[in-house]
């Protein structure tokens, strides 16, 4: 009999070496090996960070809003990050969370386009199946313990089949006609869920736009880490759209005739 | 507090919490607070102010009570909306409103919608966020109406929208895209209970109902589940048995009813020792 668990199932011959005693049977180590492997680190907070996107779904297609900041911390680093990226012809990927990863995302997504585009097989990616490739990779990274720290909504229109999901750091997958990340879902999903709510196909891309712009409204006056510049990704069945920088009109006069906290009237 | 009387000396009292860590080290498992994850706003308009707030309070992921009532009374024309722990809120409004009956009596002017407001602030303070009462207070006095938020640690805002708990992004939201300034009546209820109705749907620790307060110079209208998007299905089903589903063979009636005769013994107004 063969009292080690390690030997069951593997290669032996039962004419010399019964128990299989050789190779010296050790328990798998995780150590560093070299210098290299010692300066690996796992990710273990978001540095360079998006905050919300936004998705609906309309009469037409998808859009999907996200603004024009990568905060470092409490600094309002970088002001001009497009973080809506067209991947192929017929879909969007928006991302909040760390930027450097979404950087690397981008980087396998044009990879996967390439590879796609070679192999000239008549098909293109649909936003269904980049959808699952992303969902795989953040599961995978996640199983790890070195996650790609983001929220990701993915958007996009494929033979007339409107498609919207959300993928994220943990591989959590939903879908539904209107989706926001971060502080979007507390302060935008209430408001898209009362306007798109079913009317997807009858909204039209006029309506949405202002949906939109009053999300993104509402998002720069209550979180702390918006920006009033943003831009817009409409995906229709004739390709994408990707939206110049658009400028928020914000109102700050609401309390003009306050003075003080409390007891104070001068 | 150890102290029953009015007067509150400075300083702060903690002798509570010295003798509940003490039961807890002992074994005493701490008793779990029902909280009130709310939603509740409040909102300036033309003639005065409009309170909402939603009916839920919870246990943890449990619903405590499908349907209490948050706007509690604190004068006449000033009421005070409580999120947080519920126990918290419901002392603090009522021991606020007593004292400012007493107040009224004392100075003999109608009580003003700031003195309830530093009353609360100062309370709230001396307890370092330990009492966690987090306050919507609004109401109109002789100088005009008012709307104050307060904070659990003691801190004030004072602004012509506010929302506050667990629901308060979605409402605020709501508040965000459809406030304006010197709004009428009709459109600043609508107005709230849409942001009420906001945290409702798209907050678990809000639920049920939706209540209103309108206060204005001259009145003061308690608008009660003014809104019930939550109302239970009628059972498809009927589970009552006809008549006769069960046959009988004998039929016997007796009446419960004991007679009594009261004879009266002595005078009539001894101690009754029976």
């Amino acid at each position: 009999m063969d009292h080690f668990p390690t030997n069951w199932g593997r290669p032996r011959n039962d004419a010399f070496d019964a128990y299989g005693t050789h190779p010296i049977h050790q328990r798998p180590v995780n150590t560093p090996k070299d210098a290299f492997d010692a300066g690996v680190q796992h990710t273990q907070q978001p540095i360079v960070t998006g905050t919300s996107v936004l998705g609906l779904k309309f009469k037409d297609g998808i859009m999907m809003a996200a603004d024009n900041l990568a905060s470092y911390g409490s600094l309002a680093r970088f002001k001009d990050i497009q973080r809506l990226q067209a991947v192929g012809t017929n879909t969007v990927v928006g991302a909040g969370g760390d930027m450097s990863d979404f950087q690397y995302i981008q980087r396998m997504l044009d990879e996967l386009v390439v590879n796609e585009f070679t192999s000239q097989d008549g098909h293109t990616l649909s936003p269904a199946e980049i959808h699952e490739y992303l969902a795989q990779v953040m599961y995978a990274r996640r199983t790890k313990m070195n996650p790609l720290w983001n929220s990701l909504l993915v958007g996009g229109v494929k033979d007339g089949e409107r498609f919207l999901a959300y993928v994220d750091l943990l591989g959590t997958t939903y879908s539904a006609s209107t989706l926001a990340t971060g502080y979007g879902s507390m302060l935008a999903q209430p408001l898209l869920r009362k306007a798109v709510e079913g009317r997807e196909d009858t909204l039209t891309e006029e309506e949405a736009r202002q949906i939109i712009e009053e999300c993104m409204r509402v998002l720069f006056y209550r979180d702390a880490r918006s920006l009033d510049k943003y831009q817009v990704a409409t995906i229709t069945a004739e390709g994408v759209t990707i939206s110049d920088t658009q400028y928020l009109k914000t109102s700050w006069s609401f309390a003009e005739g306050i003075r003080g906290y409390g007891a104070q009237t001068q | 507090m150890s102290k029953s009387s009015v007067y509150s000396s400075p300083g702060f009292d903690f002798s509570n919490i010295v003798r509940n860590n003490f039961l807890h080290e002992k074994g005493l498992p701490l008793p779990k607070a029902t909280s009130t994850g709310t939603t509740i706003v409040g909102c300036l308009f033309k003639d005065g102010i409009v309170l909402g707030a939603d009916t839920r309070a919870t246990e943890g992921p449990i619903v405590a009570d499908k349907n209490c009532e948050k706007i509690h009374y604190i004068t006449e024309s000033i009421r005070c909306c409580g999120a947080g722990t519920a126990a918290d809120t419901e002392f603090t409004t009522a021991l606020i409103s007593s004292n400012m009956e007493l107040h009224a009596l004392q100075s003999g002017r109608k009580p003003r919608v700031v003195t309830a407001m530093t009353m609360l602030k100062q309370m709230l303070f001396r307890y370092q966020g330990h009492v966690g009462a987090a306050l919507v207070l609004g109401g109109v006095d002789s100088t005009g109406p008012h709307l104050f938020t307060i904070h659990p640690h003691g801190s004030t805002d004072k602004l012509p929208y506010v929302t506050m708990g667990s629901g308060s992004l979605a409402a605020m939201a709501v508040f965000e895209s459809g406030w304006q300034p010197n709004m009428e009546r009709e459109q600043a209820l609508n107005l709230v209970k849409a942001a009420i109705a906001a945290g409702i749907f798209n907050d678990l620790g809000s639920g049920s109902n939706v209540d209103a307060c309108i206060i204005t110079a001259n009145s003061t209208e308690m608008l009660r589940n003014v809104e019930m998007p939550n109302v239970r299905v009628q059972k498809e089903r009927d589970y009552k048995f006809r008549r006769g589903t069960t046959a009988w063979k004998k039929e016997e009636i007796r009446s419960l009813v004991v007679e009594e005769t009261v004879t009266p013994i002595g005078r009539g107004d001894e101690m009754d020792t029976s």
